[in-house]
C-alpha cells in the first residue's frame, strides 16, 4: 500500500493535449475518484498512473518513487477494466492467478489467496468456469479478485461498472465499497457517474477539458462547489441557474430575476455579497430541493412566489417539477401530496440560505 | 447462420405479410440456385478423377460411356501405393510441408504480434509491405530466384538447387507473408485491454504472445496452419523449376513427370495419383473445421 502523488502531469498527443497539468495527492488508504465528461482526460490520467501511457511532462510517484519510466509489471498496481479483460482461455481461478503464476509464487500461497479473494467475493462456486460462462456481474468480480490476490500498492478502476445494468451497478458499487474497506489499498477510480463518484470516494476529483476543476469530499462538491461546471456536473436532477443581478432595495440587497421577481437576501448571504458589483451579469444557483413548494408561514430566507408547471415528474417519495423562468427552465422537488399537475399553477418557495451566486463569465462561485 | 434465419423464418412465408418476406423468398431460391450451380461445378472434376482411376487404361480408351464404370479395377491403386517412386513422392511431399509449415508459423506469428501491437516506428508501412510481397506471383520470381540459388552455389559450393529441401527456402515466400497477414487482423481483433491487463499482471511481451494471444487467436493460427499446410502440399511451379531428379521430386511434379511419358499419358494412375494426393489436405481440413469457425474469444469482454 503506497500513496500516489501526481506533480504537473501533462499528456500530450501531437498537437492536442490531453491532460494539462495536473497536481493530485492521494493518500495511503484513500478511496479517490476522478470524475468528468467523455474526453475530460481522466481515463489518460488512470492509465499514466497505470504506466499504459507515457506522460510527457511532469512526475507520477507512487509511495515516494518516482515511477515516469518504470514499466507497469514493476509499478505492483492492479487495474480492472470497463470491458473486464478477462482470459477468454483460461478459467475463473486461472485468471486470478495468472499474475502470481508469472511471479513464481509458491502454489499453496497462490491457491489461498484465490481462495481467500473468491470467497471475499461471493464467487468460490464458480473458480472452475471459463468467462464466457458467466454474467457481466460475475465477470466484474473475477476481474477485482484477479486485482486483489496480487495484493498490489494501488488498485486502478477504470469505468468498472459501465457495461453492467443499473440495478446490478448499485449491487456492485456497494460491493467494491466493501471490498476497500476489507482490503484497504489505495484507490484510483475513474467514471463519468457522479453518482458512482459520491458514493464511493472518500474524496472526488472533478476533471474538464483535462485540468482539475475541483477536488474535495462528496458533501464539499455538493454543497460549496467551486464552478459552474462543478456545480452542474455535481447532483442529479442537476443544479437550476437563473440569470440575474444585486440590487439594492430601501438599503437591503436584492436579487433580481425578472422584471416582477426579485428576493430579498437573507443577512448572511447580504453580507458576503455586499461587495460585488451591481451591475455584473450573475447566475443565480439552486439545487431542486431548494425549490420546494411555499409554506403557510414565512421563514426566513425562504421567498415564495408563483409558478406556472411544464412537468411534473411523480418520483413516489417526492415529485420534481419543472417550469420555466425568464427563458430557462428549473427544476423543483415538492412533496408528493402538494398538488402539483402538468400545466397547472402552483405556489412554490425558493431557500436562498442554500444560493449559490456564480459570474456568469467566468463561471466562478462567488 | 444464414441458413438458420432463414429456416425460422420458414412458417412465415405462407403468411405474406409484405414485401419483406418475399424478399426473402426469393434471396433464398436465387442462393439455392447458385450454390447448386457451384456444387456441380465443383464437384464434378474429382468425380471424374474417381470414375477414372477405377478403370482399367483398356476401357479408359474404349468409346464406352466415360461416366459409368463397366468393370471397376482397384490395379491403379494397387500399382501406385506398391511403387516406391510414388511413396517417395509422397514422403517428399509430407516433409517439406511439414517443415514449412512450422517454419512459417515460427516467423509468422511473432511477426504478426509485433505489427499488431507493439507500435514501432514504421510498423504500418512493414504491415503493409508484408501484404504487398504477397501480392507478386511465383511465376515473376522463379527465375531471379533459381538464379539467385545458381550464384550462391557457385560461390559458396553449397548447392541447393535439383536438392528436395531447397523449397523449405523458397516455399516460405509465399506462405510467411500472407499467414502474417492473416494473423495481424486475427491479433489485431483481440481487445486491447486484454494485453494491458497482462501486461499489469506482469507478462512480459514474450509471455504475452505466448500465454495469451496464442491460445485466444488458436482458431486463426489452425486458419493460417491450414493454408500454409495447403499451399506447400499442392504447389507446382516452384518443384518443378527447382527440382529435376526423379528421387528429390514432390507430390503433383512426380505424378506429372512419371506417369506421362513423352505423349503416353497413363490416365487412370495419375487420377488415382491426383486423388490420394488430394487426400491430406481434405483429411485435415475435415479435423480441424470445428476449431477454424469455433469462436474461442467469446467472453474475453463484454458480450
Amino acid at each position: 500500500m503506497a500513496d500516489v502523488s501526481l506533480r504537473k502531469v501533462v499528456k500530450r498527443y501531437d498537437e492536442v493535449e490531453a491532460v494539462r497539468g495536473i497536481d493530485l495527492d492521494i493518500a495511503d488508504h484513500e478511496f479517490v475518484v476522478l470524475v468528468g465528461p467523455s474526453g475530460c482526460g481522466k481515463s489518460t490520467t488512470l492509465r499514466m498512473i497505470a504506466g499504459l501511457e507515457d506522460i510527457s511532462d511532469g512526475d507520477i510517484m507512487i509511495g515516494g518513487d518516482v515511477v515516469n519510466d518504470v514499466p507497469p509489471k514493476d509499478r505492483d498496481i492492479a487495474m480492472v477494466f470497463q470491458n473486464y479483460a478477462l482470459y477468454p482461455h483460461m478459467t475463473v481461478a486461472e485468471n486470478m492467478s495468472f499474475g502470481l503464476r508469472l511471479k513464481h509464487y509458491p502454489k499453496a500461497e497462490i491457491k489461498s489467496r484465490v481462495t481467500e479473494a473468491a470467497r471475499m467475493l461471493d464467487i468460490t462456486d464458480l473458480i472452475d468456469r471459463k468467462p464466457k460462462q458467466l454474467s457481466g456481474g460475475q465477470r466484474q468480480r473475477v476481474a477485482m479478485g484477479r486485482a486483489i490476490v496480487r495484493n498490489p500498492k494501488v488498485f486502478l478502476f477504470d469505468e468498472p461498472l459501465s457495461n453492467l445494468d443499473a440495478k446490478l451497478r448499485v449491487q456492485m458499487r456497494i460491493e467494491i465499497k466493501k471490498v476497500h474497506q476489507k482490503v484497504r489499498t489505495t484507490t484510483v477510480y475513474v467514471t463519468h457517474d457522479q453518482v458512482e463518484a459520491m458514493t464511493l470516494a472518500d474524496r472526488v476529483v472533478v476533471m474538464n477539458h483535462g485540468k482539475i476543476e475541483q477536488i474535495g469530499t462528496p458533501n464539499e462538491l455538493y454543497h460549496k462547489p467551486a464552478t459552474r461546471f462543478v456545480a452542474s456536473f455535481i447532483g442529479s436532477p442537476a443544479m437550476n441557474f437563473v440569470p440575474c443581478r444585486l440590487e439594492d432595495v430601501g438599503g437591503k440587497l436584492n436579487v433580481r430575476l425578472t422584471d416582477r421577481l426579485s428576493f430579498p437576501l437573507p443577512p448572511a448571504r447580504a453580507v458576503r455579497y455586499q461587495g460585488l458589483s451591481r451591475t455584473d451579469k450573475l447566475l443565480l444557483g439552486l439545487r431542486p430541493e431548494h425549490i420546494m413548494e411555499a409554506r403557510p408561514h414565512a421563514e426566513p430566507g425562504i421567498e415564495p412566489f408563483d409558478a406556472m408547471l411544464d412537468v411534473t415528474e411523480p418520483m413516489g417519495m417526492e415529485t420534481l417539477v419543472y417550469f420555466t423562468l425568464e427563458g430557462s427552465q428549473l427544476c423543483g422537488r415538492v412533496n408528493p401530496n402538494a398538488g402539483a399537475q402538468d400545466g397547472s399553477p402552483l405556489r412554490l418557495a425558493v431557500d436562498l440560505n442554500n444560493m449559490h451566486l456564480l459570474n456568469e463569465v467566468t463561471g466562478a462561485v462567488l | 447462420m444464414s441458413t438458420v434465419t432463414i429456416d425460422k423464418s420458414g412458417p412465415t412465408r405462407k403468411v405474406k405479410y409484405g414485401s419483406m418476406s418475399r424478399d426473402r423468398t426469393w434471396a433464398l431460391r436465387w442462393s439455392y440456385f447458385f450454390l447448386t450451380l457451384f456444387a456441380i461445378f465443383s464437384l464434378v472434376p474429382p468425380f471424374y478423377m474417381l470414375i477414372t482411376s477405377l478403370k482399367s487404361s483398356a476401357e479408359i480408351s474404349a468409346a464406352t460411356n466415360p461416366w459409368w464404370v463397366h468393370r471397376p479395377t482397384l490395379s491403379n491403386y494397387i500399382e501406385l501405393l506398391t511403387s516406391n517412386q510414388f511413396l517417395r513422392f509422397f514422403w517428399n511431399s509430407a516433409w517439406v510441408s511439414i517443415i514449412v509449415v512450422t517454419i512459417t508459423m515460427l516467423i509468422s506469428v511473432p511477426a504478426a504480434f509485433a505489427l499488431a501491437r507493439m507500435k514501432f516506428w514504421g510498423s504500418a508501412t512493414l504491415a503493409t509491405g508484408v501484404f504487398l510481397t504477397y501480392l507478386i506471383p511465383d511465376s515473376l520470381l522463379f527465375i531471379p530466384l533459381f538464379k539467385m540459388f545458381a550464384v550462391f552455389g557457385d560461390w559458396t559450393g553449397i548447392q541447393l538447387v535439383n536438392r528436395w529441401y531447397v523449397l523449405l527456402f523458397i516455399y516460405p515466400t509465399l506462405t510467411v507473408p500472407f499467414c502474417t497477414w492473416i494473423m495481424i487482423g486475427y491479433f489485431a481483433s483481440i481487445p486491447k485491454e486484454l494485453d494491458e491487463a497482462a501486461i499489469i499482471d506482469g507478462a512480459s511481451w514474450f509471455q504475452t504472445l505466448t500465454r495469451i494471444f496464442i491460445p485466444v487467436a488458436l482458431p486463426g493460427l489452425i486458419a493460417a496452419t491450414i493454408f500454409a499446410f495447403t499451399v506447400s502440399w499442392a504447389q507446382f511451379l516452384y518443384p518443378l523449376v527447382f527440382t529435376t531428379s526423379t528421387d528429390q521430386l514432390v507430390l503433383p511434379v512426380g505424378i506429372i513427370t512419371t506417369l506421362i511419358k513423352g505423349d503416353v499419358f497413363n490416365w487412370g494412375q495419375i487420377m488415382t495419383g491426383a486423388l490420394l494426393g488430394a487426400a491430406p489436405p481434405l483429411i485435415i481440413y475435415a479435423f480441424l473445421m470445428d476449431y477454424y469457425i469455433a469462436g474461442l474469444t467469446a467472453g474475453a469482454t463484454k458480450g
